[in-house]
């Protein structure tokens, strides 16, 4: 069975910046695969990449063993949150609707199976009852899971989702995590989520690709985050502690003439 | 009903000609508007209507078609638009505005030089603010075909525009052409900008545009309800106002009728309340 996505040797530079250098992992089909890294080091570059919206140098990106160009309907995409006019007339099953084929020119009338799997799909993600809602009023949680239905309405064998888990509280942080984690399974979906902190994503996350300094390390979740694996990435020593299944990433002040107090910082991803 | 529909209202063919010309204009204008909102570029409509003033002073100058002008005038204006998509938001709006002055600027030229050298009465109220009665018949095919066109071009774009609207990056990951479509977009808004400039004049075909559209998605969640809405408050507006201005003939003094533009914005206006009031008492019982 070909990989679900597979990256090789991306090379991604921006206004004469390089942000991805030499990029390489892939995820099985139906794995759940946590893009982790802090604010800025390319996350969504590489998400764009994917989503062939991010010119690259080098590199190829394949979705199930095929370039990835031809494979617009293969991949479903969850942007982060979007602000929306409060009169827009577009109603959550419009919006949902739209999944399906929004790429068609003209009209069409929409058969009663495609509107059975609009309903299925709306009720898997626990958003039944948004149905009639205008989808500009709708809370962050509700905004996630509705445009998740829309991504997933026409079965893609891959589910990009660009940091959701970040305007959330952190009841809707574990709903949505969990809603992913049994989709993935159900519809047998590879999602690749992008997030700056880990920890919500443990129990879940078959895979990790871990992002530093436009290098990645890739692997399943206990091999990438160890010590020595994340040291080697960050190109100086940081310690992996974990506290009641909870992972802390400590880095040690690198650079001797700063006068940084002799504690090490803690940054938690 | 005879003090309404004053004698010979329906038989006069310079209100024929209105009638059917108005009911395109809006029907399109409607219909774009109820786009233009989900777009976001209600106000790109504005922009339009002072190129397409200008468009139409100088259409007349040279003898032409008003509608030939509008319809150019709003259709290099759109181009405007496009092209100033780029770019940081405030560089384009202080382009937008040195482009709107000019284009203006112009238009005060062309319609001083449409009065004295040509000795054209009316001109300026005529291409400002609109004299449906003074359309000639021969417009009738002519404002239909490009009505039906407009249209027809607006179902085409239909569904990748919504999307696309909504999120660009999610419509692009899609394969949607967005650049094509948001340029196809601003085609059909020049066009119902310069079908409803022949209608109620070029400053004041936004309230076609808008207006409908504006008060329609205050009172249903559906596009579809929407756009059926938005058309036929676009249409009773324009017949409601054609008529008082008919009427408006034996109201007046010394006999000379109003303008049909006056009345259809005011239509259009009370529309737009009456549609915010049914909303807001909607808000309120849902509240309780």
């Amino acid at each position: 069975m070909p990989d679900a996505l597979s990256v090789e040797h991306l090379t991604v530079t921006l206004h004469g910046r390089t942000i991805l250098d030499d990029v390489s992992f892939s995820i099985q089909p139906g794995e759940f695969t946590g893009l982790i890294g802090s604010n800025g080091v390319g996350k969504t570059t590489l998400l764009r990449a994917i989503l062939g919206l991010q010119p690259y140098e080098t590199g190829t990106i394949s979705v199930n063993g095929e370039p990835r160009d031809l494979q617009h309907a293969a991949i479903g995409y969850v942007p982060q949150k979007i602000a929306l006019d409060s009169d827009v007339p577009l109603r959550v099953i419009d919006f949902v609707t739209l999944g399906l084929d929004a790429e068609r020119w003209g009209l069409r009338r929409r058969s009663a199976a495609q509107r059975d799997r609009v309903a299925a799909l709306l009720e898997a993600v626990g958003g039944a009852h948004l149905a009639t809602k205008r989808l500009s009023e709708l809370s962050g949680g509700e905004q996630q899971r509705v445009f998740i239905a829309h991504a997933l309405v026409r079965e893609p064998s891959l589910l990009l989702l660009d940091e959701p888990l970040a305007s959330l509280d952190p009841r809707n942080v574990q709903e949505i995590v969990a809603l992913l984690h049994r989709l993935a399974h159900e519809h047998h979906v590879a999602i690749l989520l992008s997030a700056h902190e880990m920890n919500a994503l443990l129990p879940v996350m078959d895979r990790v690709v871990y992002l530093t300094g436009g290098h990645c390390a890739s692997g399943p979740t206990n091999e990438v985050v160890q010590t020595d694996v994340l040291s080697a990435l960050y190109g100086h020593h940081v310690d992996v502690l974990q506290v009641h299944g909870r992972v802390f990433v400590i880095a040690e002040p690198n650079d001797a003439t700063d006068n940084l107090p002799e504690h090490p910082t803690l940054t938690v991803h | 009903m005879g003090w309404f529909f004053a004698s010979g209202l329906f038989t006069s063919p310079p209100v024929q000609v209105a009638l059917v010309i108005g009911a395109v204009a809006a029907t399109v204008s409607a219909v774009v508007g109820v786009l233009a909102m989900v777009r976001g570029l209600a106000f790109a409509g504005h922009a339009l209507t002072d190129v397409a003033a200008t468009g139409g002073s100088g259409a007349v100058l040279v003898g032409a078609s008003p509608l030939g002008g509008f319809l150019g005038g709003a259709l290099v204006g759109a181009g405007a638009i496009a092209l100033a998509g780029h770019g940081p938001q405030q560089r384009r709006d202080v382009a937008t505005g040195i482009v709107l002055s000019a284009a203006t600027g112009l238009s005060a030229l062309f319609l001083y030089l449409d009065a004295t050298t040509n000795a054209t009465t009316g001109v300026t109220q005529r291409v400002l603010f609109g004299s449906l009665f003074s359309a000639s018949s021969s417009t009738v095919p002519v404002a239909i075909e490009l009505g039906a066109a407009t249209l027809l071009l607006t179902a085409v774009i239909a569904r990748p525009l919504v999307l696309s609207s909504l999120s660009r990056e999610l419509a692009r990951a899609r394969g949607i052409p967005v650049g094509v479509v948001s340029g196809v977009f601003l085609v059909t808004l020049a066009m119902a900008v310069g079908l409803s400039a022949l209608t109620i004049g070029s400053l004041l075909s936004t309230a076609l545009l808008v207006g409908p559209a504006a008060a329609a998605v205050r009172v249903t969640t559906r596009m579809s309800y929407a756009l059926v809405i938005a058309s036929g408050i676009g249409i009773v507006s324009t017949w409601l106002g054609i008529t008082l201005a008919y009427d408006s003939y034996n109201w007046m003094p010394h006999h000379q009728s109003l303008p049909v533009s006056f009345f259809v914005v005011v239509d259009v206006v009370v529309a737009y309340g009456l549609c915010s009031l049914v909303a807001a008492r909607r808000a309120r019982g849902r509240r309780v």
